[in-house]
């Protein structure tokens, strides 16, 4: 990993990012399928098919595979970059720049802490290494979704994790187009428009589903 | 005008350095900051003090050697600006002003606020020219060159050298001051020619001299005095990508005579 | 008064270069390698020829005080490059540039080296475009040209406002590569103090090492000086800080003669003084006059209402302006060469019509321009010295004529050179602003960028060779031979004695007080009378300097003081022989103006019975009046004739 030039690690990290991203968009579309009243019919559907369709499956390894790139060069990049200045400032930066792309390394460590957190509710139990709480069958992630969302500090506690997420790929759709070059005048503000969008659109997205079950479901 | 200035004092590499802060007053408006500065230094001379060392030459903002890195801001608030070309009247009666050399572990400080640079001297001998001898090149309007590419080639050829770039980023990378000659350089006929092994070249060797890695924060852009563009990191990362994927492997020909 | 032989080749001045080059010795590749040249400076001249050599197969050693190659003060050059490449189709050729080179520089420089500069001007355009220097092109693609002052036809070449950086940076990465390389070594942060002789040769060089404070002993067959110009005698100029005359004047002082000090350029487009804490001045490329007007109002009362800012410079109306250019040089106007221009401001000012609150400016107006091409045009061509101007001086050139004045730009004048670069001592060589051979009495405007990458690229390459094949013989020299050792010593106890003064004024005070002198007695008007009190007061000031100047800090430390203190001793001897050499000239020419020799038209007047000569001064000790030779200028293919712009 340390022989890599420094560009092709950025290269690595915006191609593993920019999967990641896509990955997002499927997940996203299963988990708004909870809010259909059918009492998780289509969900648990999705959720079976997800979980033994044999291209999903390899997937599945290329999305791990794909999260530990993004971590692992993501890590030694950051390692990199603070040895590059050994004593800091003793006045901080106030350059004009976007001030949340400083904090990619900040927002990434709470999307991995929220990831972590993920797999011990769900693919942990999935896999069974983890046993399901009490009353819960190993596959039925819905009942499972909908105790945990009615638990408000956990409910926050997603919002807030989903909201990292958000600031993290504001900057980060933007920037893997800028690493892997594709910087031109004439299309890059429509790539940082559309970037910011669907952020937003992640964040909105994934955030509805705890509030509606909050607010709606009981 | 008054201020109260706070600088960062270091006898030489190794010394633990510290800020001390000094009051100087009678400042004229129209001066720039360094005859602030010179102002400061003569009282030091003048009361038996040491003055400050900071790097500067040609005072009209093309040299690159100034530096400073004044209020959280390489070559201080005023933008598209070097340190020579910042006048007080860019700052307020009585305020307090930082002023600290330019922080990379590549630029290694060599007394008060005069850092050494060299590695960027460094980055342009591993690539950062044409290969060709004095004599024996065509005539000059031999290819003719799109003038808005002519134009971006020069836009990316402004650089002075002076490192705002490395000194504003959070990582402290060079990539703003190795994009934009390689940029140069590939968006003309005669740099192409070179174009894939120049960058490999740069980007091997910038590697290897200490400076962080690209986050694409564009603080550089925002602190560059010449107001060179991040879209020339992009270039470069392009250049990299493609001349890694598809440039001819070199075959060495060994030839004896 | 001895009379120097400048060597030059016979025959007919358009082929003397080609016979020489055709005729001068040659050094076998594997003779080339076992030869060691030290190049001093990198600016245009010094990297252009460091690299040449390089590229050569030489062993180049190349030093510079900045902290990188690349900061050498060409880069601060704006407006352009000429070249006699005749695009434009308006009947350029290398004579015409020869002719106006020797006419902008009043018949003070000698034939062949300029008619050789005219005739390598266009393979300098030839090797920059392939080295990737982004000249400005037109929109087919070719390369655009733009006139300049001083002729009638265009043949500049420019990058934007920055053409002396985009040159610099290809030179610089010319040397970049042969550093790469190995062929050339890099010693950055150095001053060079003296130069070291051998048998009555140049064989290398003491430095100081400006970070770690140690004194270097360095050796080679043959010494390059490319150290630049003295323009910072007057303290106040366009030149860098950190320009120095130290390494011409230890050569100089070893027996290297002095040619023509008193022949100083000063530009007419910089930004006027603001005050008295004031460190530097500067320049407006020249190129602004294509377009600027330059005009004072033409009543006294308009005068005063500017001064007190009651009215605006728009507010006074065309017939009460005085486009004093214009109107006495109706052929040129605005374009007439720097010295005429200089001139015409401080005449101006002298005569009480100087504008802003100092009242020693002059208007540089863009208005009428504006109007005809258009606001975006002019951007174009001039934005970033627009944002220069208002960058330093808080007032809009769009809205509001900009305010000039002149300032101390180049100095024409440097180490007496003959037809090979070679000053009096063998193997010591002198290129660019360090030499005096090509300008004469003035510089046209984009000719020392020529220069100084004609010198670099395509003259010294060829004749350092026709003296290094005498020396193949010579084997590399022993930096512990007791020449070296008694120079190392002599540089520490300068130093020493300089810093045991213990005095109570500083180094900058002290180069204050010279610029002072030196810009009311041997600035833009020079009499007899003020060069005497000039004199007088500079050997005051020298004898003051060495017992009064106070020098911070330690020797063995990067100590900027101490290393002003070097060049500040030299410049008040300098100074000294500048003045006595203008004193000399009792004619005016060029940059050099004797009140008492004028026209009665205020023009200057030449004695070219008497003075058709390049003044060499001889050092002859420490309390001993450098004393005079000449080298008598044979013009063959030009006639004299009085410079007219009218």
């Amino acid at each position: 990993m340390f022989l890599y030039s420094s560009i092709t690690k950025k290269v690595l990290m915006a191609l593993a990012g920019l999967f990641l991203v896509t990955f997002l968009s499927v997940h996203l579309g299963i988990n708004l399928m909870l809010l259909k009243n059918d009492g998780g019919r289509l969900f648990t559907e999705a959720a079976t098919f997800m979980g033994s369709n044999a291209l999903i499956k390899v997937f599945e390894v290329v999305l791990f595979a794909g999260f530990l790139l993004h971590i692992a060069v993501g890590l030694v990049v950051s390692g990199q970059n603070k040895s590059a200045r050994p004593s800091p400032y003793a006045v901080s930066n106030s350059s004009d720049t976007s001030p949340l792309s400083k904090y990619m390394f900040h927002t990434g460590i709470i999307v991995f802490i929220f990831l972590l957190l993920h797999f011990f509710d769900f693919y942990f139990i999935k896999i069974g290494l983890v046993a399901p709480p009490p009353g819960i069958a190993i596959h039925d992630f819905y009942s499972r979704t909908l105790l945990l969302f009615s638990t408000p500090w956990y409910s926050l506690l997603y919002i807030f994790c989903f909201i990292a997420l958000g600031i993290h790929l504001n900057h980060a759709i933007q920037s893997a187009f800028q690493t892997l070059g594709w910087n031109h005048g004439k299309y890059m503000d429509a790539v940082k428009f559309l970037g910011s969008a669907y952020s937003l659109v992640i964040t909105a997205g994934f955030a509805l589903v705890p509030i509606c079950i909050l607010f709606f479901k009981h | 005008m008054n201020f109260t200035l706070k600088i960062w004092r270091q006898k030489n590499v190794e010394a633990k350095g510290e800020l001390v802060t000094y009051d100087v007053s009678g400042i004229s408006p129209d001066s720039s900051f360094f005859e602030m500065l010179d102002t400061l230094n003569q009282t030091l001379i003048m009361t038996g003090g040491d003055p400050v060392a900071f790097d500067h030459d040609c005072r009209e903002g093309i040299c690159g050697t100034c530096s400073l890195y004044i209020n959280g801001r390489p070559h201080g608030p005023v933008k598209g600006v070097t340190t020579c070309q910042l006048h007080m009247r860019s700052f307020a009666h009585g305020n307090t002003i930082h002023i600290e050399p330019w922080r990379a572990k590549a630029f290694p400080i060599i007394r008060d606020l005069v850092v050494d640079r060299s590695a960027l001297d460094k980055i342009i001998q591993a690539g950062g020219y044409v290969s060709v001898n004095t004599g024996g090149v065509p005539d000059a309007n031999t290819i003719p060159i799109p003038k808005e590419k002519s134009e971006a080639a020069m836009d990316a050829a402004a650089c002075i050298g002076c490192g705002a770039c490395v000194a504003a980023c959070s990582n402290a990378a060079a990539m703003l001051f190795i994009g934009a000659k390689i940029s140069h350089l590939a968006l003309l006929p005669q740099g192409r020619v070179e174009a894939a092994k120049r960058v490999q070249k740069m980007v091997a060797c910038v590697d290897t001299l200490g400076f962080g890695n690209c986050s694409n924060t564009y603080a550089c852009e925002a602190e560059c005095p010449k107001g060179i563009s991040v879209v020339n990191i992009a270039r470069m990362n392009r250049e990299f990508i493609g001349a890694k994927l598809f440039s001819e492997k070199e075959k060495v020909i060994k030839v004896s005579f | 008064m001895a009379r120097l032989n400048a060597r030059i080749p016979e025959g007919p001045v358009a082929s003397k270069w080609s016979d020489y080059k055709s005729s001068c010795k040659l050094v076998n590749p594997s003779n080339k390698r076992k030869l060691d040249i030290i190049v001093v400076g990198t600016g245009l001249a010094g990297a252009s020829a460091a690299a040449s050599l390089g590229e050569l197969g030489y062993k180049v050693k190349v030093f510079c005080y900045q902290d990188s190659p690349r900061r050498a003060h060409s880069i601060a050059a704006q407006g352009g490059i000429n070249a006699a490449k005749n695009y434009p189709n308006d009947g350029d050729s290398a004579f015409r540039l020869f002719y106006d080179t020797i006419k902008g520089g009043d018949y003070r420089a000698r034939e062949a080296n300029v008619y050789r500069l005219a005739q390598v001007s266009n393979q300098i355009i030839d090797l920059c475009v392939a080295q990737g220097v982004p000249f400005a092109r037109e929109y087919g693609g070719l390369l655009a040209n733009r006139s300049f002052g001083g002729a009638q036809v265009s043949r500049t070449f420019y990058a934007r406002g920055q053409t002396g950086q985009q040159l610099l940076l290809g030179a610089y990465s010319a040397l970049s590569r042969q550093i790469a390389l190995g062929n050339v070594t890099l010693f950055n942060r150095r001053d060079v103090l003296d130069t070291v002789l051998v048998d009555g040769k140049a064989r290398g060089v003491i430095t100081r090492n400006l970070v770690t404070g140690e004194i270097e002993r360095h050796a080679a067959h043959a010494v390059v000086l490319a150290s630049g110009g003295y323009g910072n005698v007057f303290f106040l100029s366009t030149n860098a800080m950190g320009s120095n005359v130290t390494p011409a004047w230890s050569a100089f002082k070893k027996g290297a003669m002095f040619a023509n000090p008193c022949f100083t350029q000063i530009h007419p487009t910089c930004i006027p003084v603001h005050g008295d804490t004031q460190s530097k001045l500067t320049l407006m490329s020249e190129s602004l006059r294509n377009d600027g007007r330059i005009w004072v109002p033409l009543k006294k009362k308009d005068v005063e209402k500017l001064r007190n800012r009651s009215i605006k410079p728009s507010d006074i109306p065309e017939e009460d302006r005085d486009y004093y250019l214009e109107r006495r040089y109706p052929a040129f106007g605005n374009l007439v060469p720097r010295d005429v221009a200089s001139r015409a401001a401080k005449e101006r000012c002298d005569a009480g019509f100087g504008v802003g609150t100092t009242g020693v400016a002059v208007y540089l107006d863009f208005a009428d321009a504006i109007k005809r091409k258009g606001h975006d045009t002019i951007d174009a061509l001039y934005g970033n010295l627009f944002q220069m101007y208002e960058q330093i001086v808080a007032e809009n050139p769009y809205e509001t004529p900009m305010m000039i004045y002149p300032a101390v730009h180049y100095t024409m004048g440097g180490l007496w050179v003959d037809y090979e670069l070679m000053t009096t001592i063998p193997g010591l060589f002198a290129i660019g602003e360090c030499n005096f051979s090509d300008h004469g009495a003035n510089r046209l405007g984009a000719s020392a960028l020529m220069q100084g990458l004609a010198d670099g690229y395509f003259v010294l390459p060829y004749t350092i060779g026709n003296y290094l094949a005498a020396e193949i013989h010579t084997p590399r020299f022993d930096t512990d031979a007791s020449e070296f050792t008694i120079a190392a010593q002599g540089v520490t106890d300068r130093l020493k004695k300089m810093k045991e003064s213990a005095g109570k004024e500083s180094v900058d005070s002290f180069h204050r007080r010279l610029g002072k002198i030196m810009w009311e007695y041997c600035g833009m008007a020079r009499n007899d009378a003020g060069l005497t009190e000039a004199l007088y007061q500079i050997t005051e000031l020298r004898h003051e300097y060495a017992r009064g100047v106070r020098i911070p800090g330690g020797f063995d430390e990067y100590n900027p003081e101490l290393e002003k203190a070097c060049r500040v001793a030299d410049f008040i001897e300098l100074g000294e022989l500048m003045v006595r050499d203008a004193q000399q000239r009792k004619e005016s020419c060029g940059g050099h103006f004797r009140e008492e020799y004028q026209t009665s038209e205020g023009e200057a007047l030449r004695n070219d019975e008497r003075f058709a000569f390049v003044s060499a001064w001889e050092y002859k000790g420490r309390e001993v009046a450098a004393s005079l030779n000449r080298e008598d200028l044979q013009f063959n293919e030009i006639k004299l004739s009085q410079r007219s712009y009218k």
